[in-house]
């Protein structure tokens, strides 16, 4: 839906030419193939060149933080897949953790979920990366890139489908660990895809990044300087696109992530091509990271020992009275952490994604709060595009790779 | 990682006497209760001597019969270290009364909070005394309740539908 | 009826047949889809119009933007009543005929989301005429509802002007 007003107030008169000009408002959106969802943006142009870019947000507002009000910590889970649900398993892992360090219980987890999740959330990362770069191409015009990211896609599809049943939104690990042990062929699936993503992630390179018109659409376009971006609270490759070093796998490691060899990339320009950069290299760390995993993924077991919070196994459920009655109890009432609060961050394919959960010593969250970086990331829209031709506001919305399920929630 | 929150609280008290109340400790996490009109400034202070460039959240929660000042506004602010592991995340806290709350915005000290502040403002009513732009974000601007109070019942639909039609009929948005 | 058979064509070059099923017939199988997409469904929306699924096998490939060129509406995503009037207004927008499709749990009838925000099931504000539980659905069960879809042409048609 897009539409055209010329607002008159703004009119000029040219007494020299005789031309009378005037500052047109286009309303980009809600309903708009280039803004990745349901956002709404409004641009007062000068000609192409934009005077100001307001967006206008919460067409998705769905009511997350309140529905999870009503319900017991466990059953949060689900609705947390469909906020970022580019990379669902990120933010469930980032919920579990958030849970797990309200109930006090991180020492307790076992190193085999550790790891599994470690290699999940990488998996996660690629596949928000694709997409992000795959769309940002395909509204700039390069449609093959769309396509070979998307295959790609698939593949991790695959692997989540074989772990938790889902495609996208995969509701994965539990407060306490894994639900089920990682399938048998869980190991074999991911070396396959560490052996044929390279090729694709090649292909995706020499398709864009020495590409004349991919670099001529996003070299120098919707730059933010580094403290604008840390000033805006921006997180994730664009921040690092602006040459601030933040990620919080090693600012605030959790999952042992500080014992996985990999590196944070920096670009400098802060551009949409950094951003691009970024990414693509991020992906690259990313499949380091899972190949550490996959290679000390150890055996034993998959969830802790704590009854009071972990289900018991589904054959004893059946089986014993005492297994069916926590059972019971767990999925009736729920746990219920002792009152508190805390915050987790989480380093999220699109930067940081923390949750704040208050407790009030009940089986239901007394509020949860979820900081999505796309909302934060958004604000930077009208600064970069600020004085620019209308085009790079495509490149600009896609570069900033938001996802509109987290920011509307 | 060790960070001398002593000497930071001491730091501030001595700046804006009685601006720190409490301090709590909680599963690793620092959370200073600070005066509510005293925020701002001690924001400013954080950033500019403390280097806390960074406000990695802010939002709010409503304690409706649970404590007196009803509402707590939540900020979560961070600091870079020199080194890439050597962050510090502070959590503050300052409460808010029931009926008209209001409290100063920090946009002047984070740009970032403008959202942030508009969000808290359409789903809790706090008003931010300051903020350049203090408008609703997610809901429709003529909806009426705020949907993160206590007492808003969750599937109450009826404001909705209400900004609903009137968008039906006047074909806006 | 469907005008399929080769052997119809025989000798002759040319077959005999009503307008209405020779219409219906070219409606059925180059469906333009105006894919409204808000959330999660949206991507596996994506997913079908991409290469593994691929809708072009159904003739179904060409999603345009704007609704004045579509003839299918895939309502795929949750959608909240500040949304709702966009979403009407879309469709009031798109030339007859035209068929909708509710794509997942959140436009058959609000999903997971029981909320202050999000209407309970796209039928309040639209007709529908495929509705595809899931949430979100597999590609596969769309490719089905475009055949149903397609069925319902074959059977109902439409009128021609
Ligand atoms: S049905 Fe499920 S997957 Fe589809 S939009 Fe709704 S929540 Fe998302």
């Amino acid at each position: 839906m897009e539409r055209v007003e010329f607002i008159s107030q703004e009119a000029n008169f040219n007494a020299d030419t005789g031309i009378r000009t005037e500052t047109m408002m286009l309303n980009m959106g809600p309903q708009h193939p280039a803004t990745h969802g349901v956002l709404r943006v409004v641009l007062y142009l000068d000609g192409e060149t934009v005077v100001k870019a307001v967006p206008y947000i919460g067409y998705l507002h769905r009511g997350i933080e309140k529905l999870c009000e009503h319900i017991t910590y466990q059953q949060c889970l689900p609705y947390t897949d469909r906020m970022d649900y580019l990379a669902s398993i990120c933010n469930n892992i980032g919920y579990i953790l958030t849970v797990e360090k309200l109930l006090g219980i991180q020492d307790a987890i076992p190193e085999r979920a550790k790891t599994a999740e470690v290699i999940l959330f990488e998996l996660g990362r690629i596949e928000s990366h694709l997409v992000g770069i795959g769309t940002n191409a395909l509204d700039l015009g390069a449609m093959s890139a769309f396509l070979y990211c998307f295959k790609e896609r698939e593949r991790i599809y695959d692997i989540l489908e074989t772990v938790c049943g889902a495609r996208l939104t995969t509701s994965y690990p539990r407060v306490g660990g894994l639900p089920l042990d990682l399938p048998d062929d869980f190991e074999e699936k991911v070396r396959n895809f560490l052996k044929v993503f390279p090729a694709t992630l090649a292909e995706v390179d020499s398709l864009l990044t020495r590409n004349r018109i991919w670099i001529d659409r996003t070299k120098g376009v919707a730059t933010i300087s580094a403290e604008d971006a840390i000033d805006l609270g921006l997180t994730g490759p664009a921040l690092r696109g602006s040459g601030v070093p933040y990620d919080v796998r090693k600012a605030m490691p959790y999952l042992g992530y500080e014992n996985y060899d990999f590196e944070v990339p920096v670009a400098n320009e802060g551009d949409a091509y950094s951003r691009f950069l970024c990414r693509m290299e991020e992906m690259r760390q990313s499949l380091k990271i899972i190949e550490q995993g996959i290679n000390n993924l150890p055996d034993g077991p998959y969830a802790a020992d704590l009854p009071d919070v972990v289900l018991p196994e589904k054959e004893l459920t059946y089986t014993r009275m005492e297994s069916l009655i926590r059972h019971f109890v767990l999925v009736y009432e729920g746990f219920k952490p002792p009152a508190g609060e805390v915050q987790h961050a989480v380093e999220n394919p699109k930067g940081e994604l923390s949750y704040y959960l208050v407790s009030d010593g009940t089986g239901k969250p007394y509020r949860m709060r979820v900081r999505g970086p796309s909302f934060v990331n958004m604000q930077a829209l009208p600064n970069m595009v600020k004085g620019r031709l209308l085009a790079d506001v495509i490149a600009a919305i896609g570069s900033l790779d938001i996802v509109l399920g987290e920011i509307d929630r | 990682m060790s960070f001398d929150f002593d000497s930071l609280i001491a730091a501030i008290n001595s700046a804006y006497p009685g601006a720190v109340k409490e301090r709590i400790e909680y599963r690793g996490e620092t959370t200073l209760i600070i005066d509510k009109d005293r925020i701002s400034s001690v924001c400013g202070h954080l950033k500019g001597t403390f280097g806390f460039t960074f406000l990695a959240d802010l939002t709010a929660v409503d304690y409706l019969e649970i404590r007196t000042p009803r509402y707590e506004v939540v900020y979560h602010v961070h600091r870079f270290g020199p080194e890439i592991d050597e962050n510090i995340r502070l959590r503050l806290k300052a409460e808010v009364h029931g009926d008209n709350p209001k409290i100063d915005s920090v946009t002047h000290i984070w740009s970032g909070a403008d959202w942030l502040e508009r969000e808290v403002y359409d789903m809790f009513g706090i008003v931010f005394t300051g903020h350049p732009d203090l408008r609703r974000i997610l809901m429709p601007e003529d909806y009426e309740p705020f949907p993160l109070r206590k007492d808003f019942d969750v599937r109450d639909r009826e404001a909705s539908k209400r900004s609903f039609e009137r968008a039906l009929r006047e074909g806006g948005d | 009826m469907g005008v399929n058979s080769n052997s119809l064509l025989g000798g002759d070059g040319f077959i005999t047949t009503t307008i209405e099923a020779f219409a219906n017939w070219g409606r059925k199988n180059s469906l333009w889809p105006m894919p409204f997409g808000t959330a999660c469904c949206a991507i596996e929306m994506m997913g079908v119009f991409a290469s593994r699924f691929d809708l072009s096998r159904f003739g179904a490939e060409v999603a345009r933007f704007s609704p004045r060129q579509a003839d299918l509406m895939i309502v795929s995503g949750t959608i909240t009543y500040k949304m709702a009037s966009v979403c009407r207004m879309i469709y009031d927008q798109m030339p007859e005929p035209k068929w909708v499709i509710a794509m997942g749990s959140c436009t058959c009838g609000g999903g997971p989301f029981d909320s202050y925000a999000v209407v309970q099931g796209i039928d309040e504000f639209l007709p529908v005429d495929v509705y595809i539980g899931g949430c979100p659905p597999r590609p596969e069960a769309i490719i089905d509802a475009v055949m149903k879809i397609q069925k319902k042409i074959d059977l109902e048609g439409a009128p021609i002007l």
